[in-house]
């Protein structure tokens, strides 16, 4: 066992974990973080996807022993009162349909809209192309984020690209 | 093969929601202390960097090692330097740090478009160029980039340092000259002065292995080729150069018809093979193609400056 202490959506976390623990396993088994997705396990769906100290990964190819003194974002600790303008947009576009996947493309929408505020409808495919959705499609999901980043016009934008 | 002839399943090689074994774990500060590791521990030991090919592999248990020595937190392996006509780039260096370096866009262009079309953004993030190198793919798309650019690989241990072309290091599929005792520490790479270069590949969705790929540096002298050099993954046991193609080509105007002819002979140099990605056939099709397409952006980019 190694002792192991980082912290998760803000708050502290401690735990004695094997090295072969993965971080899905830790984050949904340990602390009930459900939002984290398992698919494929094997770096092709990206519906584990977390954010670790602002970077995207995938907590199913993530050693939990790795993340030690690190700070892990899950979709449960984006907002604590109010919705995200990504997530409202999303609801406002009717950007999911069974909800396997959204948790993993609102994170990597986040991150696109911290990373890049005014993107192109060719940074929103880049940047979401690492999650796969298998109901929805991707129509809406690009104009959700388009539409939450300072890009603004979302409809016109993807229906053109 | 008849129905009752296919072997059952294995249960356990399919299990991937968990690493289904344990094993010693290190996690190494310092270059000193992984090569003593590796120097006791030799090939019971595999090397974690971004993890994305060999947790998938442990996984599925196609590979079980008993001690794993997380490299991650070693300071002093994650650079990206200008040295004179090279550039060198620490083995622990992120995919996602090479697509965002501007030194390799200007003088790698081949490796800048090569990192941009793998995987996913979270991928990049995580897998490590050395990793990439040292999983000896044959779709490892950073290997033709690279080998155009004539690189080299230092290769480490508690003896000292060998250097080793890239085109020595790969020998067949998963298989590479590093000694048990030895980690790759860094890629030295030719800066392209003198030309330009770029990569091409097909792969079948967007964060997909290539299907084939290429890559092309060229040096033109009033339209003519001066020099050129051709690599291509996944259409042999290991990425290798066209150098009989590369030979024919010197010398020839760049927009002739000889060029496509010369192009032809690139069959004589690959061994393709058919697979759940692609047929062989296809991929000696293709294969003349990506070269073909690669060399019209390498010649774009001298020309233009381009680096689109």
């Amino acid at each position: 066992m190694v002792r192991v202490s980082f912290r998760v959506n803000g708050e502290p976390v401690e735990f004695d974990v094997k090295p072969s623990e993965l971080l899905i396993n830790t984050l949904r088994e340990k602390l009930g973080l459900t939002s984290v997705r398992y698919g494929c396990g094997i770096g092709e769906c990206g519906n584990c996807t977390v954010l670790v100290n602002g970077e995207p990964v995938l907590a199913c190819l993530t050693l939990t022993v790795d993340v030690d003194g690190c700070e892990v974002l899950t979709v449960e600790g984006l907002s604590k009162s109010e919705l995200t303008r990504v997530q409202k947009a999303f609801i406002e576009e009717g950007a999911v349909q069974c909800g396997y996947c959204t948790p993993a493309f609102i994170l990597m929408a986040e991150y696109l809209v911290r990373s890049k505020p005014e993107p192109s409808i060719d940074d929103v495919r880049e940047y979401l192309k690492g999650v796969l959705c298998r109901c929805t499609g991707y129509v809406n999901i690009f104009k959700a984020v388009l539409k939450a980043s300072g890009s603004g016009r979302g409809r016109e934008r993807v229906d053109k690209g | 093969m008849v129905v009752s002839e296919i072997p059952p399943i294995n249960i356990t090689a399919r299990n991937t929601r968990i690493i289904p074994f344990e094993y010693e774990y290190y996690e190494p500060r310092s270059l000193k202390e992984v090569l003593e590791l590796l120097d006791r521990y030799g090939d019971q030991a595999r090397i974690l960097a971004g993890g994305t090919d060999l947790l998938v592999k442990m996984k599925a248990r196609l590979v079980e090692p008993r001690v794993v020595i997380n490299v991650k937190k070693i300071d002093g392996l994650r650079y990206i330097v200008e040295d004179g006509e090279q550039v060198r780039i620490g083995a622990l260096t992120r995919l996602r740090d090479v697509e965002n370096s501007e030194l390799v866009k200007k003088y790698i262009p081949a490796l800048h478009d090569a990192v941009k079309s793998m995987g996913s953004i979270q991928i990049r993030n995580m897998a490590t160029i050395g990793g990439n190198l040292c999983n000896a793919s044959p779709a490892a798309d950073t290997a033709p980039p690279l080998l155009v650019h004539n690189a080299k690989v230092v290769l480490s241990s508690v003896g000292g340092d060998r250097v080793l072309p890239l085109a020595e290091f790969f020998k067949g599929p998963g298989l590479t000259m590093l000694k048990p005792n030895e980690l790759l520490r860094e890629i030295i790479v030719e800066k392209s002065i003198a030309g330009s270069s770029a990569f091409k590949k097909v792969s079948r969705v967007a964060v997909d292995l290539a299907i084939a790929s290429a890559a092309v540096y060229v040096e033109v002298e009033d339209g003519f080729i001066r020099n050129a050099r051709i690599a291509l993954g996944s259409v042999a046991p290991k990425p290798l150069r066209a150098v009989k193609t590369e030979s024919l080509l010197r010398g020839l105007r760049i927009d002739s018809r000889e060029v496509l002819n010369a192009l032809k002979t690139i069959d004589e140099e690959i061994s393709p093979i058919t697979d759940v990605r692609s047929t062989a056939e296809y991929r000696r099709y293709a294969s003349k193609v990506l070269v073909l397409d690669a060399l019209e952006v390498a010649y774009a980019r001298l020309k233009g400056g381009v680096h689109g």
